[in-house]
């Protein structure tokens, strides 16, 4: 149980380095999580070669959504916009470094699903975009 | 601590089977979700039980001695639920699957023959999804106008603003006994008459005060209650609606199918009687049965006992709660509320509490409750809820309290 907040998911959610929204930016999505609530904004800044050069989150959550937003942040620095559309579950799964169930699992891969879905310009973001 | 309840919770833990199990290794269940749905008794799970191993054959159709037997349990069954709310006459009871259908009822079937355009339904800011879509469905179809009683900041409904309401001359009032979330135990019959004063027909959300207290149809003169077994000890997949006759007797079939017939022709039909009218196809029968074994359950135990008990809990809970720095309850005072403590806590999300809280073997639900305009209104996105029923203790309130000391320290 301690496991699932594990101090670097306590240490992303109080002290996140990516929070904030970024005016201007090149892409921004939002979403929502229906079954509780949770709310995640993600803004990135892209440059010709479609390399992302900075990327910001904003909106509300747990821990586990907010942290997972922060750390998959973290790691699109310096991605090309095609790596990112490469980004599955484990990905996250691998950066959080913890078991989830089935309900937890919606919140950690609401950062995921709202990063993808603005990647590939979409109207409204779907589960499929983080299955394997 | 030392605080007494009218009940004997010892023995009547004793009752249900699963309160014994260990939910992670070393932690005993401490189950505090009976708002979401109660445990059952050993009783109702066996009364289900002996129907599928004795009686199991479909019901009202058959002569043999089997469908007698199943036919019997059923509408015996039926009586008993009628008894427990105190209708006059077990035709007035209709089993839905759940409140919920019990509500769509309404509104399909009264709501479709008696609105029409422009016409006013009155809700309240604190209703279920389950009491609120239903009208918003068909207030699209039919082009009815929607107006809210309001909740004020501690929880209760402004009377205000529901003369306000009245004053609109609406057709329908509906309003849940108890909310969900705030535990608030509205003052059903003197609204439900002033709702008759303006003309309008009274729909009771029962789905949470059946199960904790003595509801009587014909004390609070409602015109239709809504509640579901599930909630009060009885298997899911069973709820009722119970109705004024005359009203019934008025109103059109909600679904056509088996059961729900006098006689067929092949471009047209004559609607069965009460309470078969509205009950089309093969019911949930076991499930019946169970609903009848669950407020035997409960009546035996008395529900002045249970109600007087889970007082008991929501007074020491919200002392002991509100003593913790950063924890706050919504809702009003204990005297105005029944076993439910919806809670937030400075920093930790509500998921956080409830995943923490999990891991110490109490299981509280997170999330909106199905009510989110009532969460709009508080400006929340979620809340933790911890809620009560006849088998909870006092020590377990105090489990909880260390568990959220617990959150506030990881989170620290
Ligand atoms: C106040 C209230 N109304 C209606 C319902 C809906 O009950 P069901 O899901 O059994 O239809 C609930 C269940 O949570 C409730 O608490």
């Amino acid at each position: 149980m301690d496991d699932l907040y594990r101090e670097i998911i306590i240490e992303h959610y109080k002290n996140p380095s990516y929070r904030g929204e970024l005016d201007p930016h090149d892409i921004s999505f939002s979403d929502e999580n229906p079954l509780c609530g949770d709310h995640i904004r993600i803004d990135l800044r892209v440059n010709d070669l479609g390399v992302i050069t900075e990327a910001g989150f904003s909106g509300h959550g747990c821990a586990i959504s907010q942290a997972s937003a922060d750390l998959l942040l973290e790691s699109v620095i310096g991605k090309t916009l095609d790596e990112v559309k490469a980004m599955t579950k484990q990905d996250i799964l691998d950066l959080l470094g913890i078991e989830l169930g089935p309900v937890r699992l919606k919140c950690a891969l609401l950062s995921l699903k709202v990063l993808k879905a603005g990647v590939y310009g979409l109207d409204q973001a779907n589960d499929n975009l983080v299955e394997e | 601590m030392t605080i007494s309840t009218p009940l004997d919770v010892k023995r009547i833990r004793a009752d249900f089977p699963i309160l014994d199990r260990e939910i992670h290794p070393g932690k005993k269940l401490i189950y505090l979700d009976s708002t979401a749905t109660a445990q059952k008794p050993a009783a109702v799970i066996e009364a289900m039980n002996t129907y599928y191993r004795q009686s199991n054959a479909n019901i009202h159709r058959g002569v043999h001695a089997l469908a007698e037997e199943a036919t019997a349990s059923y509408e015996g069954a039926r009586q008993k639920v009628a008894k427990f709310i105190g209708a006059k006459n077990s035709r007035q009871v209709i089993f839905t699957r759940n409140a919920s259908e019990a509500l769509n009822l309404v509104a399909q079937s009264w709501g479709r023959a008696n609105l029409n355009p422009g016409d006013v339904i009155v809700l309240t800011e604190m209703e279920h999804h389950s009491n609120l879509v239903p009208w918003q469905m068909l207030a699209v179809e039919k082009n009815l106008r929607l107006e809210f009683i309001e909740v004020t900041p501690d929880g209760l409904l402004d009377m205000e603003t529901y003369k306000k309401c009245l004053s609109l001359q609406p057709k329908l009032v509906s309003f849940t006994q108890m909310s969900n979330v705030l535990g608030t135990i509205n003052p059903a019959k003197e609204m439900i008459a002033m709702a008759h004063a303006a003309g309008a027909v009274a729909v009771i959300d029962g789905a949470q005060s059946v199960p904790h207290f003595a509801v009587d149809v014909m004390d609070l003169d409602a015109d239709f209650l809504a509640f579901s077994a599930h909630k009060m000890c009885g298997p899911t997949g069973i709820g009722a609606l119970y109705g004024r006759e005359s009203l019934l007797e008025a109103m059109p079939p909600y679904q056509g199918g088996g059961d729900m017939i006098r006689k067929v022709f092949l471009r047209s039909f004559t609607p069965n009687e009460l309470p078969h009218k509205f009950e089309a196809g093969t019911p949930a029968i076991a499930e019946g049965i169970g609903f009848g074994a669950a407020v035997d359950y409960l009546s035996s135990v008395g529900m002045g006992q249970i109600e007087a008990h889970e007082q008991a809990l929501i007074s020491y809970a919200l002392e002991r709660l509100e003593e913790i720095p950063g924890v706050k309850v919504i809702g009003p005072e204990a005297s105005k509320k029944g076993g439910v403590a919806a809670f937030v806590m400075d920093g930790v999300h509500p998921h956080d509490v409830a995943q923490i809280l999990d891991g110490e073997g109490i299981a509280v639900r997170a999330g909106h409750h199905c009510a989110m305009p009532l969460h709009d209104k508080f400006h929340l996105p979620a809340t933790s809820r911890a809620s009560f029923y006849l088998y909870n203790t006092i020590e377990e309130i105090d489990h909880l309290v260390e568990a959220i000391y617990k959150v506030k320290k990881m989170f620290g």
